[in-house]
């Protein structure tokens, strides 16, 4: 009996003892790496899940070169990531918002990073496609007003004449349309609903935010939770970063008078010809877009988000803020941003606005 | 209890035996056994001051500070419907199909199967909820889809059905049907031990007197059963009241207090609207996710009281 | 359970129903068609079952590969392994059974062997508390305790941990105490006829007696807490790197690793979904293993009592 019961006990702790002894080191030990660089320990980041694509390039990337290092991103919406910077609970974030005025969440963003500054740059840019699933009609076209109706809930079948208008020749069909939308708090909504209410106010008299304002539609998580839905109904159609649509079919947006496309070149455009926001980039380190999302000038999508990377220009400990700094400088590099190109499908940021943002990052240290 | 029973000669002896002399063996280990007891006690009494000195702050902030603007009240009501609609339809389509599960195995199926096949009614429990949420989002949802246009087409006068059908299959209904089949098995077993203490006597006394085997279960069996199938049904309701992970993946949540059941716009439980705020919440925001991680247990705690009330009641009789 | 005082059985009226009406065709005809129904249902109970085993085998398959089990998500995009995802699912799991098993058992000792008056009440009814706890608001326990003295957006192994073993421990205590309870008396009082202390009665008759009750017990409520998401996703945080320390930084899982991979996918979607279903496969294998194995320890091992 007791030699049984040996048997059992110490099978047991040969699983746990297998478990912990496992393949693969602690990463948790700054061993003197053998890939190179000098950065360890361990940091992380959340936010936007536009950026996600991006971020794990990056990540993947800078971890292959720096062995010692281990960072993290949670992809857990714009929102939650400015959150959880703000409460120090990640040592950086990426936003597709920049930290705004109201509710003071720009102050409490650089109370946060005392007595250093705050750093928020752009980082990622990409459009946000309006994806649909009819099937049968390959291509479709929606000018603003269309669109803020449809996603309002004020047009609801696909063969309504406002849609017909604009697409001569289409068979539309008599489906129901579904809305889709973020259930949770996210930067693509944010740019979505500003697009839409500076371009077609008198349709979209909703408050400008991360949350859908709009009940009553389909909601669904992340961005990849927008695309899965949209898949799976007849008849959806929902607002999510290019970079993720897939294989889903586009629609092309009215811009002045021509069809456009969300491409990365047309959104790299309208990033060049918008001012900076002065009111929310109070310092050298904080470079914020004001987007003219009304623009009508050739080559442009305006429905496009600039996605930031949100971090300090002082950290308390000089590993973390080594590590933060040989990132950062690596995600706004040329390297890295034709990186998350070729991956994500992003647009590299211009030479110009490399410029000015590389200063930014490079005033990280320790203290 | 075993402790030492003094109506026997040996207990007797052994009271005589060592009263006084306390070895400093038995005081070690009874003295762990109730730091054990002890230990669990404060774990309980943690779990719940803390939650509660965490959850306080949103009960007494106004509605400006907290998530969405409202009340307090008026966040978690949404919630706490959606949570007993889903629950409520997990357990109206789950306790008759556990009963009749239980039925088949305890009397009608050959007695040489009847373990093999419990098993398998277990099995269901043994499945993870994660993965029980992704069979309802790419499985069952999507293969719903036309059942709930049906449903709409023919059936939409009924409030529960009046649509429109979601395009997608992610509806309450969904949902509901997924924790039906989540807590199969808790009723299930329940109802088994049940069915199969059945006095002998009673059910050969029926069957003399020349009951079909439906006669039986239904004259001896079931009535003999009853309480303890609503207390299974109620231990069900508690584990679907408290689910998590499969109501978070399915359901489509962008609507108020609705009994449409097949539409897209949908309440979202108490347990789902944590799990999908909670990463991105802080501040107050948690505050308030913790209050109504509290009114959950509350609600929960009510329902397995419930249920062990009338355990209890018919043990009595 | 024999309830001769509330007999619930056939009355004046029914039994003269039958001894009177004959089996006719139409009591024939309703017992084929109920026995029909009930079989019925329970082929109906039986559908999603398969259905889940079936789905899971088919889109977890084609996620499954030497590198899913042996290397982690560091460094490589859209590809990688699970190794860490699933050595963090033995830690978590591991650490919150060696919480777990020994204070559960010493208390269920405690009920069974010591206990009286008010603290046992207080314990049974308690338990009972606990066993209702959903599993969200254990996870928040352990975020919020460990948030108090470490700061916010803390994420650790152990914290993952403590919210299982606040999981499992009425689960241990409960099987203990019915497996204790079953080791009859007359045992007992063998030993403390020879003159044995309690303690030695306990550990040396008792728990022997009861030993293959109690692994079982302790397999099936590992089992039952080696799926739970939902504590983990607020307590452990994401990860795509190895990590075998609980006690500092964010460890991965498997269930919450296949959540993630399903929730945010990359760039390579279909790879990632092909990793969220055979992260599930394994979960499943693990807990029909765990089941499986209780199984055969209880049959292999217990004692017959004569």
């Amino acid at each position: 009996m007791s030699r049984a019961r040996w048997l059992v006990v110490i099978a047991f702790a040969a699983v746990l003892a297998v478990g912990i002894a496992a393949c693969g080191s602690s990463s948790n030990e700054s061993s003197g790496s053998s890939g190179g660089g000098e950065v360890s320990g361990e940091f992380a980041g959340a936010g936007s899940t536009a950026q996600q694509a991006a971020q794990e390039a990056w990540v993947a990337e800078f971890e292959s070169e720096n062995s010692g290092v281990t960072v993290s991103y949670d992809a857990v919406g714009s929102g939650g990531g400015r959150e959880q910077f703000i409460a120090g609970g990640v040592a950086y974030a990426g936003s597709d918002a920049a930290f705004s005025t109201e509710e003071g969440e720009l102050e409490k963003a650089e109370k946060r990073c005392k007595p250093g500054q705050l750093i928020e740059v752009p980082d990622y840019i990409s459009p946000i496609a309006i994806i649909y699933n009819l099937p049968g009609v390959e291509e479709l076209k929606l000018d603003p007003e269309t669109l803020a109706k449809i996603f309002a809930q004020e047009i609801t079948s696909w063969d309504d004449p406002a849609i017909a208008k604009d697409n001569p020749g289409v068979e539309l069909p008599s489906t129901r349309i579904t809305p889709v939308n973020r259930s949770d708090e996210s930067g693509t909504t944010q740019n979505f609903t500003e697009y839409l209410s500076e371009v077609v106010p008198s349709v979209w008299t909703y408050e400008v935010s991360g949350d859908w304002p709009v009940k009553g539609g389909e909601a669904a998580s992340g961005t990849s939770g927008v695309v899965e839905a949209v898949s799976a109904g007849e008849g959806a159609i929902g607002y999510a970063d290019a970079s993720q649509a897939g294989e889903l079919s586009v629609a092309k947006v009215k811009v002045g008078s021509e069809w456009a496309e969300p491409t990365s070149e047309a959104a790299a455009k309208i990033v060049e010809e918008s001012p900076l926001d002065k009111e929310l980039s109070p310092s050298k380190y904080t470079i914020a877009f004001e987007l003219d999302r009304k623009t009508e000038s050739q080559g442009t999508y305006p429905i496009v988000l600039v996605s930031y990377l949100i971090a300090c220009t002082k950290y308390g400990s000089a590993e973390e803020a080594e590590g933060v700094k040989a990132y950062a400088e690596y995600v706004v590099s040329p390297a890295g941003q034709e990186l998350a190109a070729k991956q994500a499908g992003s647009a590299p940021l211009s030479s110009a606005l490399t410029k000015k943002v590389t200063p930014a990052v490079e005033a990280i240290e320790a203290g | 209890m075993a402790s030492v029973d003094t109506t026997t000669n040996a207990g007797q002896l052994l009271a005589a035996a060592s009263g006084g002399r306390r070895r400093l063996g038995d005081r070690v280990f009874s003295r762990t056994a109730v730091v054990a007891a002890v230990t669990i006690l404060a774990l309980l009494a943690g779990v719940a001051i803390f939650l509660l000195s965490e959850g306080f702050p949103a009960l007494t902030a106004s509605a400006s500070e907290l998530p969405e603007g409202k009340t307090f009240i008026d966040y978690v009501a949404p919630l706490a419907f959606g949570t007993v609609l889903a629950s409520a339809i997990a357990a109206v389509v789950a306790v008759p199909l556990a009963v009749a599960a239980a039925l088949f195995i305890t009397h009608v199926a050959p007695p040489r199967l009847a373990l093999t096949l419990g098993y398998l009614v277990d099995m269901l429990a043994a499945i993870p909820s994660i993965i029980y949420g992704l069979w309802g989002i790419f499985v069952l949802g999507p293969a719903a889809v036309p059942v709930l246009k049906w449903l709409e087409e023919k059936l939409g006068f009924i409030p529960f059905f009046k649509g429109p059908a979601s395009a997608t299959g992610r509806t309450m209904l969904v949902a509901g049907l997924v924790l039906a089949v989540m807590i199969l098995p808790i009723v299930s077993a329940v109802a088994r031990e049940a069915f199969a203490q059945t006095p002998r006597r009673l059910q050969e006394g029926a069957k003399a007197l020349g009951a079909t085997r439906w006669e039986t279960i239904r004259m001896t069996v079931l009535p003999f059963g009853k309480s303890s199938v609503m207390s299974g049904a109620m231990l069900g309701l508690g584990r679907a009241l408290g689910e998590t992970m499969a109501v978070t993946i399915i359901l489509s949540v962008s609507g108020a207090v609705s009994f449409n059941l097949i539409g897209q716009a949908n309440p979202s439980t108490i347990a789902a609207n944590i799990a999908l705020n909670f990463p991105e919440s802080s501040g107050l925001a948690i505050n308030a996710l913790i209050a109504t991680g509290l009114a959950l247990f509350a609600i929960t705690l009510v329902t397995n009281m419930g249920a062990r009330a009338i355990i209890a009641r018919s043990n009595q009789e | 359970m024999e309830s001769s005082a509330h007999s619930p059985v056939l009355g004046q009226v029914q039994t003269s129903r039958l001894l009177s009406g004959g089996l006719g065709w139409r009591r024939r005809s309703v017992n084929v068609v109920m026995t029909a129904l009930i079989a019925g249902a329970f082929l109906l109970a039986m559908i999603p079952l398969f259905s889940l085993v079936f789905e899971v085998a088919k889109r977890g398959i084609p996620g499954l590969s030497l590198e899913f089990f042996t290397s982690d998500a560091r460094g490589v995009v859209g590809g990688g392994g699970a190794a860490h995802a699933i050595v963090g699912t033995l830690v978590i799991t591991g650490v919150a059974a060696v919480i777990s098993v020994p204070i559960g058992i010493m208390a269920a000792i405690y009920l069974n062997e010591y206990g009286t008056g008010r603290l046992r009440r207080a314990l049974t009814f308690f338990v009972d508390v606990m066993t209702g706890i959903p599993s969200i608001v254990a996870g928040l326990f352990a975020y919020a305790l460990f948030e108090l003295f470490l700061g916010p957006g803390i994420r650790l192994g152990v914290m993952g941990s403590l919210a299982l073993s606040v999981l499992m421990i009425p689960i241990v205590i409960r099987s203990a105490e019915e497996v204790l309870k079953i080791v009859p008396n007359h045992l007992r009082e063998a030993a403390y006829a020879l003159g044995t202390p309690k303690w030695k009665t306990i550990t040396k008759v008792v728990l022997p007696t009861a030993f293959a009750g109690l692994v079982t017990g302790v397999m099936i409520a590992i089992a039952r807490i080696v799926g739970e998401t939902a504590p983990l996703l607020v307590t452990t945080g994401v990860v795509d790197s190895m990590n075998t320390n609980p006690f500092q930084g964010r460890m991965q899982n498997l269930a919450v690793y296949a959540y993630n991979e399903y929730r945010s996918p990359g760039v390579m979607k279909q790879a990632s979904y092909d990793k969220a279903w055979a992260a599930a496969l394994t979960l499943i294998a693990i807990v029909m293993i765990l089941n499986i194995a209780a199984r055969f320890v209880y049959r292999r091992y217990k004692t017959e009592i004569r």
